[in-house]
């Protein structure tokens, strides 16, 4: 039987804002199974960066209320994780690199020293080692910069993040998250502030070391190419609902869900011929989310069920889960 | 098939670098060298290339934005370069530029109609305010958005809405040219492609040529009817964009294709194989001698160190600058046009007109 190492359950993620309510994430349900690589896909405000922040236990509460929900990482639930704990997990087991390498760097620290920081806090949680001589710090840091393939690393522990360049950077930041030798990595958006060649030797990179690390992955991204040719598994997600699920190959071939139709006809292809018209109207407001299918204001194939009640998780085939009442009667999972 | 709108030649931009106290010039951003090409009067023209190319230098230049350091740029029969603070105003009222960022090209302290009525008021279009409201509630009409825009400020609007009142802005006068400097960057897939759309549909009904700059391969593949490939300020390879796609001779045009991430397995067919995606675009300010690549280039010989080669011309209508692409061909056909670059056929044909 398949070992998960992240389990999404129902998640329910509001914020308590001056209009009311938003309400954010609307049951979201998400796994992730040992040494696997799994997207997760949607457009700006779709929630997911909420859904990464809910994982990495970095929600701050309040404003943002749970009333539903679960996640499970590793056998363990987040979200009633103390800090202590939550540390603990973060120095030992999981990382995540972000979009923006810019950001993520400070510019008035060297990179040695944040990575030293990153080293001794991933050396405290693991109670079994003592505290790290000057050489054996600089030892692990050498070592992980070259696993990132970072030519002279001695150099770039002396350097400041605005002398490397964009690719570099990541590639730093990269090594940071390799530090406690992890099992489970969130990488949101790793190429997408990065030239297509640059972005595209990350990639490589990444799959490359998380396939000799055996490590699992959640990539968050709205780019649909990037999913397909770096994820087994894809979840889309609109406006704080998971819409479809399926493995990469099939849900690109076959999409099922108007959504998840309209968003892969926007795409423009190498192979040229016309872009599909978009698809109609905005990403909702949170406070007055549509009730039932959020998608239903914008879709062409809304029925009066669509806006009374959420659709129910529907298997199309093993492994091809989709979110629709088009679908509902084939096979009901909930 | 209509003349060229736009003829660019020997385009060169460099931007001074200054330091210490009296701001003396140390050295110099070679952002734009050399560059040329043509724009016929009812084409989109693609400009494509990694951030750092040169690409929106030489958008910005082309409208006098930048003033060139060199090189000649004729639109309608106008030297461009020559232009003063005065006949500045022509080329304006028929060039015009949408920007990457309708967050940052649109002032947020102004409704859109006074966003929309300025170039109206500077080119004294319309009698009065009536008049000029209706013009404002037209061209929000033609970019798909309704009249009560007008009303609205930036902030109140999506970023796909933005888009579309800056390319209303760029509309107002009724201009022949727009340069699209990354117009859709910023924008969501499912926005994008409404926006795509929207342009297009412009383009026919009204006429007009574009300048379509971005790093975004599959988008100008999707828009462009000719695309250049810029790395380190120069074009590396020119050609219709269906055979630029299908039969890319250039070394980095094969490197950045094969890097595109894709979502079919048709277009994963036709990328290139084999290539890698070594190295990082060098500096501006101390390009490799030769040429630009060859440091990236797996195919680099001797002679690419030291040599820089020319746009050549080896198939018609595609150009390419690589001294491997070109043996390689000059092997395989027996006839070459060895039109020395493009910048002769440019100069035939303003002598012919």
């Amino acid at each position: 039987m398949d070992q998960y190492i992240l389990e999404i359950r129902d998640l329910h993620v509001y914020f308590r804002v001056y209009e009311g309510i938003s309400r954010v994430l609307d049951g979201v349900s998400l796994d992730v199974r040992e040494g696997e690589q799994v997207g997760l896909a949607g457009e700006t405000g779709c929630g997911k960066t909420v859904t990464m922040k809910a994982v990495m236990g970095a929600l701050k509460i309040p404003p943002a209320i749970i009333p539903k929900g679960e996640v499970i990482l590793d056998g363990q639930n987040v979200l009633k994780m103390s800090a202590e704990q939550l540390h603990q997990l973060k120095g030992t087991k999981v990382s995540m690199i972000f979009q923006d390498p810019m950001n993520a760097l400070n510019p008035v620290f060297t990179v040695g020293t944040q990575l030293f920081d990153v080293i001794r806090f991933s050396n405290r949680h693991n109670s079994n080692q003592g505290k790290l001589s000057k050489k054996e710090l600089l030892n692990r840091a050498i070592t992980v910069l070259d696993e990132v393939r970072l030519p002279d690393p001695k150099r770039i522990l002396t350097s400041y993040s605005l002398e490397l360049s964009g690719g570099m950077r990541q590639r730093v930041l990269i090594a940071m998250a390799l530090v406690n030798g992890p099992r489970f990595l969130i990488a949101d958006e790793p190429q997408t502030a990065l030239d297509v060649t640059i972005g595209a030797q990350i990639l490589d990179l990444l799959s490359g070391l998380v396939k000799t690390m055996g490590i699992s992955v959640l990539l968050i991204t709205h780019n649909l190419g990037v999913i397909r040719e770096t994820t087994e598994r894809v979840n889309i997600m609109y406006a704080g609902q998971m819409v479809e699920a399926a493995s990469t190959a099939l849900l690109f071939e076959n999409p099922k869900h108007p959504y998840s139709q309209g968003l892969l006809a926007s795409v423009p292809r190498l192979t040229g011929g016309d872009i599909a018209e978009g698809i109609r109207g905005t990403v909702p407001d949170y406070t007055r989310a549509p009730s039932g299918c959020r998608f239903h204001p914008r879709c062409d194939h809304a029925m009066p069920i669509c806006s009374q009640k959420k659709p129910p998780l529907t298997m199309l085939k093993p492994g091809h889960y989709v979110r629709c009442w088009l679908y509902a009667k084939e096979g009901e999972v909930e | 098939m209509n003349g060229p709108i736009l003829i660019v030649e020997g385009l060169v931009k460099h931007f001074p670098l200054r330091a210490g106290l009296f701001h003396k010039q140390t050295g110099e951003v070679k952002a734009v060298e050399e560059v040329s090409f043509d724009i016929t009067a009812d084409e989109i023209f693609g400009l494509v290339g990694e951030s750092g190319s040169g690409k929106s230098t030489v958008g910005k230049t082309l409208l006098r934005i930048y003033k060139p350091t060199k090189g000649i740029i004729q639109f309608k029969g106008m030297d461009v370069t020559k232009l003063t603070r005065e006949t500045l105003h022509s080329l304006r009222k028929q060039a015009q530029i949408v920007f990457q960022d309708p967050k940052s090209s649109l002032n947020p302290r102004r409704s859109i109609r006074s966003t929309l009525e300025e170039s109206l008021i500077v080119h004294k279009i319309g009698k009065n305010g009536r008049d000029r409201q209706k013009i404002v509630a037209d061209l929000l009409g033609m970019v798909e958005l309704s009249p009560n825009y007008m009303y609205k400020y930036p902030s109140m609007l999506s970023g796909g809405q933005r888009q579309r009142v800056a390319i209303a802005r760029a509309l107002a006068l009724k201009p022949s040219f727009i340069v699209l400097d990354e117009p859709t960057s910023a924008l969501d897939v499912s926005v994008q492609a409404k926006v795509i759309r929207l342009l297009q549909r412009l383009q026919v009904e009204r006429q007009m040529a574009y300048l379509f700059i971005s790093h975004d391969l599959s988008l100008v593949r999707t828009i462009a009817s000719r695309t250049a490939v810029m790395y380190l300020g120069r074009i590396q390879e020119l050609a219709a964009t269906a055979d630029l796609f299908t039969n890319p001779l250039h070394p980095y045009t094969k490197t950045l294709i094969s890097a595109v991430p894709v979502v079919s397995a048709e277009e994963r067919q036709m990328k290139p194989k084999n290539q890698s995606h070594e190295g990082e675009i060098p500096s501006s300010i101390n390009p490799p001698s030769g040429c630009a690549f060859h440091p990236r280039c797996r195919l680099a010989e001797q002679v690419c160190a030291q040599e820089l080669p020319d746009l050549m011309e080896v198939i018609p209508g595609h150009f390419v600058r690589c001294h491997i692409a070109i043996d390689a061909l000059s092997a395989n056909t027996r006839e070459i046009h060895l039109v020395d670059s493009i910048q002769q056929k440019a100069s035939n044909k303003i002598t012919r007109r």
